[in-house]
């Protein structure tokens, strides 16, 4: 689609203000070789940036990370987007939330504030993000919802954590969560390294499942619950980003206008910068925004199918990650010619689940499951680009 | 429930705003909005804990020179109650 016709104005703005992040979580959504963009936008630039972005029209705003909550400039940049009419959302690991601060943010006019849990146990919580944050996590719900808060509770799921659902419901429930996002892996990023520890079987998925619905049909409705979808599993393209370029923005650390949180490590697109172009431009404008956008893009398989108006293909990043083209079906949908490469994971898990003990918490886990722990020095070994080593190399 | 003497208001989840891009009333949530129609913001641009539901129901005739509103009025908020967005004093 010729960039301007057609195009809407973005309604969700994503502001991931650092990449820095107390946690080390295996399931990362932040690029792998986030430590080599570490050059974080100013104070005024993001109010710049926001200013634009709701210029245009973007009503939700999300203040994300890396750990937000590690700027400083998060209360004033919190109180600017409120006077620009948005509706904010903190979106934290809650290292960081003193009552204090979570007092300070709602003077400032926060209006809601999502909180990640890793688990209903000390145990696991810690051990998937290789911190000791369990029992502050657990302060700083009620700290939130003290403040007076809506509180979304997101929990990450996973092999681990699966066979724990019923129990992070309770949980939530007793927190007094308003939703609860039961996000099953979506495989980019550190979580795309970490796949084959993470991935856990489809019967592990439907027993899940299965409790989630049980747990709907009993309670009284108060919380609402969010199970999203396994799309390895349900082999139905997920409309990802609701399209690309179509109500999402996505603004880096470093001031990258993305269209999802793990497209920049697609190869070919040049996304624009905010430091140096203005939202407007980047959005409507922008090679990199136009790609995808709409159907002149689409093979013949999305181009002629019946579910293109309501999935836009999928994902973009899921068909580079399995199919190593962008542009391809997604790989998830039964009409992929890639299908078999999904099968095929979801198999090796089955394979695993069957051979495997359950993980124990005994030193040495680490390695025993195969988990690569998101950090500053795993992410730059693992991005370390190949010219530069060979020179290193050639140079004595 | 809802009946005459009763005083609702927007529930603390929800933020009640007029946007410029959609040329719409909406009500805002964590992470979603919803475009209100003519009738539905007029309702609840009221709905402050201050205003009685009879209150609601008389400033509107008089606004839309229509009635009566009564009706319409009691079926939208027991609408708007089931999806959780009014508060009302105990």
């Amino acid at each position: 689609m010729p960039g301007g016709a057609g195009v809407k104005p973005p309604f969700w703005l994503l502001a991931e203000l650092t990449y820095r992040c107390p946690l080390h979580c295996v399931f990362c959504s932040n690029p792998v070789d986030y430590a080599r963009h570490d050059q974080e936008l100013d104070t005024a630039t993001w109010k710049r940036v926001l200013a634009e972005a709701r210029a245009l029209g973007a009503v939700q705003l999300g203040f994300s990370g890396g750990e937000p909550l590690l700027r400083d400039d998060l209360e004033g940049l919190v109180a600017h987007a409120r006077g620009l009419g948005f509706y904010t959302n903190l979106i934290t690991s809650g290292v960081g939330l003193t009552a204090a601060r979570a007092r300070a943010l709602k003077d400032a006019g926060l209006d809601h504030v999502q909180l990640s849990f890793q688990d209903s146990t000390r145990e696991l919580n810690d051990f998937i993000t290789s911190t000791r944050t369990f029992e502050l996590k657990s302060r700083v719900a009620a700290i939130i919802k003290d403040a007076g808060y809506p509180m979304v509770l997101n929990c990450v799921m996973h092999r681990f954590n699966l066979p724990h659902v019923g129990r992070i419901i309770e949980m939530a429930e007793r927190m007094g969560a308003d939703f609860l996002e039961l996000a099953n892996t979506q495989y980019y990023g550190w979580a795309w390294h970490n796949r084959a520890a993470l991935m856990p079987t489809v019967d592990e998925l439907r027993d899940a499942e299965a409790i989630v619905m049980a747990h709907r049909a009993a309670s009284d409705d108060r919380m609402k619950i969010l199970w999203v979808s396994p799309d390895y599993a349900d082999a139905k393209p997920k409309p990802c980003m609701a399209g690309w370029g179509a109500v999402f923005l996505v603004v880096a650390p470093d001031g990258l206008a993305l269209p999802c949180h793990s497209a920049r490590m697609l190869p070919g697109l040049e996304f624009p910068s905010l430091r140096e172009n203005s939202v407007r431009a980047a959005w409507f404008d922008s090679a990199a925004f136009n790609a995808y956008r709409g159907e002149a893009w689409m093979n013949d398989t999305c181009g002629t199918c019946d579910e293109r108006g309501k999935d836009h293909g999928g994902c973009r990043c899921q068909a580079f990650l399995v199919a190593g083209d962008a542009s391809a079906t997604d790989p998830v949908c039964p009409k992929s010619e890639h299908r078999d490469r999904i099968d095929a994971m979801l198999a090796d898990a089955g394979h695993r689940a069957a051979a495997s003990a359950p993980l124990r918490f005994i030193p040495g886990a680490t390695k025993s499951a195969g988990l690569v722990f998101r950090g500053n020095a795993m992410s730059l070994a693992l991005s370390e680009p190949v010219v530069e080593r060979d020179m290193h190399q050639a140079i004595p | 429930m809802i009946d005459a003497a009763s005083r609702p208001a927007v529930a603390s989840m929800y933020r009640l705003q007029f946007e410029q891009a959609q040329d719409a009333w909406v009500l805002l949530y964590p992470e979603g909005m919803v475009k209100l129609n003519t009738p539905a913001a007029e309702i609840l641009r009221r709905c402050d804990g201050s205003h009685s539901v009879a209150e609601i129901v008389g400033e509107l005739e008089q606004a839309f020179a229509r009635s009566p509103l009564r009706d319409d009025v009691h079926a939208f908020l027991l609408q708007a109650d089931e999806r959780g967005w009014l508060w009302q004093e105990a």
